[in-house]
């Protein structure tokens, strides 16, 4: 049995706005073990950034909400740790790389800097010259010539400046890594760039990795373990193998398959899911994905299916 | 094969910047047959939109001809290149910064008619527009509504009633895609090709999503800074890619099957080069893994290597 690193139970996020209360993420449950790639997969709005955004306690302050459940990362309790708590685990054992490179990195710090910041913040043993052969470290681990740390983000271009924020992320050695869509903003050439390089230094320092994406090719290229997210709910987690190859899938990761044009194979038209994701603040009875399912039938509109479990895979379908 | 509708003659556009001349496109030659799509692929930077931009005129070109239907269209007073543009019109990448915010679906749609001044009365404007929205899947109870109350397939929906408005020949799509979820990518891709198929229209399709490239494509071509290194019948071109740096872009797009996690691919160094004063010689030789001396020298030409397939490399 693996070790269990990061455990969700029945997490339940809420935005309040105004006009009315936005249920972002419904009744999630999701382990990561030490080690593992997880990928996260689903169309926007399905509550995946939420997720991460609850386990590094960074949801906006007036008006994000945890209404219930746990999010257990060793032996603590991240809903209720106090700030004072979350500074001591945020970039030292969870951290974050986000979507956006271009806009996630301060224009006027150079980059070098940047990574020392958080070296300085986290750990104090440190002197001047240890932190700054840190850094010369980290940046030849993801590739950046160390003597461009007096650069300033400008100066990069866009693999670049993702390699920065990895190199930021990575520089405590972090247990966990939430990498939210983290290829999503780059040409396809750097982006099988950066996968290589996250592959590598995954087998490197061991770290588990929660990786969001919307594209399923990013997924199989690098992760152990996928769950498919649909309307702040997983609706079917397994291995790789169980959903790529699987006889048997949600009717819902069917259709996102059958929405990418295959490379293989020509065809005319694509097999789209018909209709939109449900809106969030008015979520349908029963099984949220019932109103766009070609398969559904009377029971589906009225109760919310359990999981089926089939060894490591799991499907939430009548 | 028939006439081309659209063919550009070693079309060029440099941009002045201080550090000296951007060579966004550089002599490049397509030709698009009608009722065709040409994709166009490239890594950002590598002057795919500036392209499309030139060939409708909304950039001036720097040099070279476009030619459609075989009259160069760059010699056009302004005009007669506003009678042009009936026939050319573009759908833009971005279906959020596209649409003026202060303006209603009707009233976006309308705007090409009102330029230029095609329906004569209100009541035809009306019936126009909303024949436009049946034809692209908009619902009625939209007319009156602003494009921040719609989803983004919707409103690259409202993108694509506007530049069919005019009943064009030749669409430049520039990304229409990109910006969307996979389900309703899927959605606006069968659109797109349900509607050429009815409209006889012809499609310049700029992506650097290369399997939506193939999938809506008949022809393909690949650019790399600014120059167009390979061009080939879309099948062709994916069953035997010449160019190393199209095997490479091909080689790097993750596929959604079991067995590619355990595939080591081939991936290229680096990044593209600055397109400011390139050196002679092969643009891609720097992160070339076959490049030899002679790339570094001499400029490459495109050259037909079997029908319809050309290259641009010296060492084919």
């Amino acid at each position: 049995m693996p070790d269990k690193l990061l455990e969700i139970n029945d997490l339940n996020v809420v935005y309040e706005t105004d006009d009315a209360l936005v249920y972002a993420v419904n009744g999630l449950d999701l382990t990561i073990n030490k080690g593992e790639t997880l990928g996260l997969v689903g169309e926007t709005g399905a509550g995946k950034t939420t997720t991460a955004l609850s386990i590094m306690g960074l949801l906006p302050d007036k008006t994000g909400f945890i209404k219930g459940g746990q999010i257990k990362f060793e032996d603590i309790d991240i809903t209720k740790a106090t700030e004072n708590d979350m500074k001591l685990i945020r970039g030292e054992s969870v951290s974050m790389i986000f979507q956006d490179p271009m806009t996630s990195l301060n224009p006027i710090l150079t980059i070098g800097d940047q990574i020392s910041e958080v070296l300085e913040l986290h750990k104090k043993s440190l002197n001047k010259e240890q932190i700054s052969k840190r850094v010369d470290e980290i940046l030849q681990l993801v590739g950046i010539p160390p003597d461009r740390k007096g650069e300033y983000p400008h100066q990069f271009s866009g693999g670049m400046k993702q390699r920065v924020v990895i190199a930021i992320a990575l520089a405590c050695e972090p247990k966990l890594l939430l990498a939210d869509e983290p290829t999503t903003a780059l040409d396809v050439t750097i982006q099988a760039q950066v996968l290589e390089m996250m592959k590598d230094l995954k087998e490197k320092l061991n770290t588990a990795v929660l990786l969001i994406t919307h594209d399923l090719g990013v997924v199989s290229e690098i992760c152990d373990r996928v769950a498919v997210m649909y309307a702040g709910e997983i609706i079917e987690i397994g291995t790789t193998e169980d959903i790529f190859g699987g006889s048997y899938r949600h009717p819902y990761t069917d259709g996102l398959f059958g929405s990418i044009p295959d490379l293989t194979r020509s065809t005319r038209r694509l097999n789209p899911i018909e209709g939109l994701m449900p809106d969030s603040t008015n979520l349908p009875e029963g099984c949220k994905f019932h109103t766009r399912c070609c398969k559904c039938k009377e029971i589906c509109k009225t109760v919310n299916p359990q999981f089926k479990i089939n060894g490591t895979h799991f499907i939430r379908c009548h | 094969m028939n006439i081309p509708l659209i063919e550009t003659k070693n079309l060029t556009k440099y941009f002045d910047t201080p550090r000296g001349k951007l060579h966004a496109v550089d002599s490049v030659n397509l030709a698009i047959g009608k009722g065709t799509t040409l994709g166009v692929v490239g890594e950002s930077g590598c002057g795919k939109s500036t392209l499309g931009r030139v060939i409708l005129r909304l950039l001036d070109a720097t040099g070279g001809e476009v030619l459609y239907e075989g009259k160069n269209i760059l010699n056009y007073s302004d005009r007669e290149m506003m009678n042009m543009r009936k026939s050319m019109q573009i759908i833009f990448q971005d279906p959020y910064a596209s649409l003026n915010p202060r303006m209603t679906v009707s009233e976006i749609i309308a705007e090409p008619l009102k330029v230029c001044k095609v329906a004569d009365s209100e009541k035809k404007m009306d019936e126009k527009v909303s024949l436009l929205m049946d034809t692209v899947g908009l619902d009625e109870r939209f007319v009156n509504t602003y494009p921040h109350e719609l989803d983004g397939g919707r409103r690259q929906r409202i993108g694509i009633a506007r530049a069919l408005a005019l009943d064009p020949q030749f669409i430049v799509c520039d990304e229409p895609v990109s910006a969307l979820d996979v389900s309703i990518q899927a959605q606006i891709l069968n659109l797109m090709m349900y509607l050429q198929d009815k409209r006889q229209l012809t499609y310049m399709f700029i992506t650097h999503n290369l399997s939506v490239v193939k999938h809506i494509s008949d022809e393909i071509a690949v650019m790399y800074l600014g120059q167009c290194v390979e061009r080939a019948p879309s099948e062709e071109l994916f069953r035997n890619p010449l160019h190393p740096y199209t095997s490479a872009l091909l080689d790097a797009i993750p596929v959604p099957t079991l067995k590619s996690g355990s595939r080591r691919r081939q991936i290229i160094k680096g990044e593209v080069k600055s397109p400011i004063n390139p050196k002679p010689g092969c643009r891609f030789a720097a992160r070339c893994p076959k490049c030899k001396s002679v790339c570094n020298e001499e400029d490459v030409e495109l050259k037909e290597i079997e029908r319809g397939h050309f290259v641009a490399c010296n060492l084919i």
